[in-house]
């Protein structure tokens, strides 16, 4: 597996040079003589961020030397278009990747290979949820740990759920033990762009940044409906307290973006200008954390969520979106999906959705128990999340509710588009499809083995695989993760 | 309505779980004026009875939730629609839900026709929250519209919990004084008492050990002295939420009292709470405590039977989880004819395609005092115009079905 900074792209990396540039002029040393030849200084790359998974403690799959495991004697549900189900497989996972699998005999046992005969159990692909707050709103809930929301400002773009995640929250080995192996952790809904999320693999960790799905790209939490208004026009008297309101410092702070990636484009282009025939470099711009977080949108280096309950606000989002020329990735909650799924197919924008938890606030009073079987019938991407660290203990369940509702119902649909629903469709919603989401060879050895078909609400994970390291085990003794809950 | 009730029914064929004994095939249940006339395999079929086909179905009892805010919230946001809390301060013994309830609640539909058809309805909020009642979701008359006080122990955000369980305490002794010296207090020549007239009438029978106390308390501390508490004074106790009782399992066995939770409470959510476990419901039964499985919900109390799967999948069986969501919290609440399917037993049964707990199955039918109840509800009416998508047309679809 490799590891890498997230996101340092080269346009990154010379928007990174240009701040050291900028930090070392400003503070009045370095490049006293100015060079006398037309000659780039050869930039100095200082990223935004230390590189992922290279701090002393930090995980990194790569370096764990990791036994091939093969499992056999089960039904692949692959959420595969190719090969949607396998009977009588097995798989084998080495060095933390699929390497192969298939169906009949399991092959020979390679040396020193793990084998787990499933017992005529199913195998999944990890599950994956595109909305967790765990870490960031753990347990025990105590205000002291409550992380979600910096609810001081209806913008706050630039902050990262990462920075606030606790990996002791006890809900981090629950959602394991139910077969979840990647979540996104985002910053509540209390502010209308409520900072960064981030994609996190579920291993043990003693940070966040040790969980970070390598390469996947942050996400910029917004949020429409009412809880902006709720807490900065109802809590108090200050903007948002309508739509209206929400709508317009949207905009607003879109145009400030456009000016300050504009701003730095330009800087990035002539870094340098002459002066008396000596070429001296160009003070860069001011850096402001929240429009560089959305100058990276607008860059497409930064994927959109937008926590969006009624059908016409998902509508006004998506004319914003086009306004400023940036890709809306998913919309979250989204009870009133299905009223528009023909748009939202057409956008190809994915619906992360519960099955039925609905009516706590007036914008999620028309929730229907059929809402991911009518987006999946019409093209949408449907995609079931918890934002709950009870649901994330049961997605495979959920998952099966919806499905079956929508089957009573006569909606067109198969046992394959709902198991995509809790895999690949949330993997494509984080832009991370090509890793994980579905067995195929080279993917991740992200797997779930249930003792029985995952849509029966008996079914238990047996064994839980997260990069082909054995992170949950039915048959052994259970010692907790937390330290939270040694020795209570 | 009358005319209907007055007709006898017959339903033939089914897999009857009565909970009452071991599940018959090919069984019939006979049933008039709302009450069950008879269930068995070789019934006489009156020559006037309206036969009903079940072909195998499985049929329940109606199943029971037995704590709930159905009927008191419509949208929780909504303040005005939402009538969980007295507003009337710490003591609100005199709180009863049944003056709020709204049996048109747009929620009840939509969970009935997931095979709930009686609910208890709980009021929350302060130490003395007010009086609970249960009701079938077939109409407005409760069942029983005080079926016990509802109180919360455990931690609070400004002062302890100690403080508070002496104030409980205190009050149901200040009841009883009341009650022995009524005359004395009437004329005005009793001491002060801290409670009102009115908590300390809503608190006196609760006192006498004539109605339930229902006490929302979940540290194994509080549920211990709680429990040796109601033992003392000959409280009916049932423990609500109670998500560490299962270490005190024998005491609360021992002291006859009940336990009602959740069993998807796993986590340690707060300090009162550090030991949750999934199979905290199989601990208890184990050690012969009631045990009732509840969604403490009003928008969700259809996933009762889901709930109840949870049960099973961390060690209840089958036949325990069903009877925690049917005979047991009727037993719990004292419920008379509910939760088991025999002669004499109100009418409320559910007709299933197939295992009750399984997601796959569906409700084919809800009987509720005998009287068949509609499968539409506002999300149906909605899925309904949305079928097919008409964005041209005013509302988007054909025409509405009435709910």
């Amino acid at each position: 597996m490799v590891t890498r900074p997230l996101g340092l792209s080269s346009s990154i990396r010379s928007l990174a040079s240009g701040i050291c540039l900028g930090l070392i002029l400003c503070s009045g040393c370095g490049l006293s003589t100015p060079s006398t030849k037309a000659k780039k200084p050869k930039p100095v790359v200082v990223p935004f961020q230390p590189p992922i998974a290279k701090e002393p403690g930090a995980f990194d799959a790569q370096s764990v030397q990791q036994d091939s495991i093969l499992i056999y004697n089960a039904t692949l549900l692959t959420a595969d278009d190719a090969r949607p189900q396998i009977e009588g497989g097995w798989i084998r996972i080495n060095n933390g990747l699929i390497e192969a699998l298939g169906s009949g005999r399991a092959p020979k046992i390679m040396k020193g290979e793990r084998r787990f005969d499933a017992k005529h159990g199913f195998l999944t692909p990890g599950l994956v949820d595109t909305h967790s707050h765990l870490g960031v709103y753990p347990s025990p809930h105590v205000w002291a740990h409550s992380d979600g929301n910096e609810m001081t400002n209806p913008i706050t773009a630039g902050i990262r759920a990462e920075e606030a995640f606790w990996p002791q929250d006890p809900g981090i080995e629950r959602a394991v033990a139910g077969g979840v192996t990647t979540i996104q952790i985002l910053p509540g809904s209390g502010n209308l762009m409520g900072g960064r999320g981030a994609v996190l693999k579920l291993h043990p960790s003693r940070e966040s940044r040790a969980m970070r799905f390598p390469g996947a790209a942050d996400a910029l939490k917004m949020a429409c409906g009412e809880n902006p208004k709720r807490v900065y026009g109802k809590g108090r008297r200050a903007m948002p307290m309508s739509r209206m309101g929400s709508l317009f410092l949207m905009r607003k702070t879109w145009i400030a973006a456009r000016r300050y990636k504009l701003a730095w484009d330009t800087w990035r282009k002539n870094p340098e200008k002459m002066v008396s025939g000596v070429l001296m470099p160009v003070k860069p711009p001011k850096r402001d954390l929240n429009l560089e977080t959305l100058a990276m949108v607008l860059e497409g280096k930064i994927n959109v969520h937008v926590h969006c309950y009624r059908a016409d606000e998902m509508l006004l989002q998506l004319k914003l979106a086009k306004e400023f020329g940036y890709k809306i990735k998913s919309f979250h909650h989204a009870v009133e999906a299905y009223k528009i799924r023909d748009v939202l197919a057409r956008e190809g924008v994915s619906v992360s959705t519960w099955a039925d938890w609905w009516g706590v606030k007036i914008e999620a009073y028309d929730a229907i128990e059929q809402n991911l079987a009518l987006l999946t019938e019409s093209g949408a991407i449907a995609v079931l999340h918890t934002d709950s660290e009870e649901g994330i203990q049961r997605m495979n369940q959920e998952a099966a509710k919806a499905y079956w509702a929508g089957v009573h119902s006569g909606v067109q649909l198969s046992e394959h588009d709902a198991l995509k629903w809790i895999t690949y469709n949330p993997a494509v919603a984080l832009g991370v499809a090509e890793k994980v989401g579905s067995l195929v060879i080279g993917k991740h050895g992200d797997i779930v083995v249930w003792d029985r078909h995952p849509f029966s609400v008996y079914a238990k994970p047996q064994l839980v695989l997260i990069d082909g390291l054995i992170r949950f085990n039915s048959t052994e003794k259970r010692i907790p993760w937390s330290d939270f809950e040694v020795g209570q | 309505m009358t005319l209907l009730m007055a007709l006898t029914i017959a339903l033939v064929g089914g897999e009857i779980h009565t909970m009452d004994g071991a599940p018959m095939t090919q069984g019939t249940i006979l049933i008039k004026n709302g009450q069950i006339l008879a269930v068995g395999q070789d019934l006489v079929i009156p020559a006037d009875a309206d036969v009903v086909q079940l072909d195998g179905a499985i049929v329940t009892p109606g199943l029971i939730d037995a704590w709930t805010q159905l009927g008191l919230v419509e949208i929780s946001g909504v303040d005005a629609s939402n009538d969980t809390r007295s507003g009337l301060g710490d003591l609100s013994a005199f709180h009863r839900v049944v003056d709020s309830f709204n049996a048109d609640s747009s929620l009840i539909p939509i969970q009935r026709v997931h095979g709930v058809t009686t609910v208890l309805v709980a009021p929350s909020g302060g130490l003395v929250s007010g009086a609970a009642a249960v009701f079938d979701l077939g109409g407005p008359v409760p069942i029983s519209p005080d079926v016990g006080l509802v109180v919360g122990l455990g931690g609070q955000r400004d002062g302890s919990r100690g403080s508070r369980f002496w104030r409980l305490r205190a009050l149901f002794e200040e009841a009883l004084n009341y009650g022995k010296n009524k005359m004395l207090f009437e004329r005005n020549q009793y001491r002060n008492l801290f409670a009102s007239r009115l908590n300390l009438e809503a608190v006196l029978p609760v006192a006498q050990g004539k109605k339930r106390l229902f006490v929302r308390v979940n540290r194994r501390a509080d549920i211990r002295a709680v429990v040796d508490w109601a033992v003392l004074n000959q409280i009916k106790l049932v423990l609500v939420g109670a998500r560490e009782a299962w270490l005190e399992a024998a005491r609360i066995a021992e002291a006859g009292a009940s336990v009602i939770l959740d069993p998807t409470a796993n986590a340690p959510s707060n300090f009162d709470s550090i030991q949750s476990r999934a199979d905290a419901a199989k601990l208890l039964l184990d050690a012969g405590v009631p045990v009732a499985i509840s969604t403490f919900s009003a928008h969700n109390v259809r996933k009762l039977r889901q709930w109840a799967g949870n049960a099973v999948r961390v060690g209840l069986t089958q036949r325990q989880a069903l009877e925690a969501i049917t005979r047991r919290p009727s037993e719990i609440l004292g419920l008379d004819g509910h939760g088991l399917l025999r002669k004499g037993a109100v009418a409320n049964f559910v007709v299933w395609s197939g295992d009750p707990l399984e997601f796959e199955s569906t409700v084919k039918a809800v009987y509720i005092r005998g009287v068949h109840q509609t499968k539409l509800h506002r999300q149906r009416v909605l899925f309904e115009r949305y079928r097919k998508l008409n964005p041209s047309s005013s509302h988007n679809g054909s025409e509405d079905a009435q709910p």
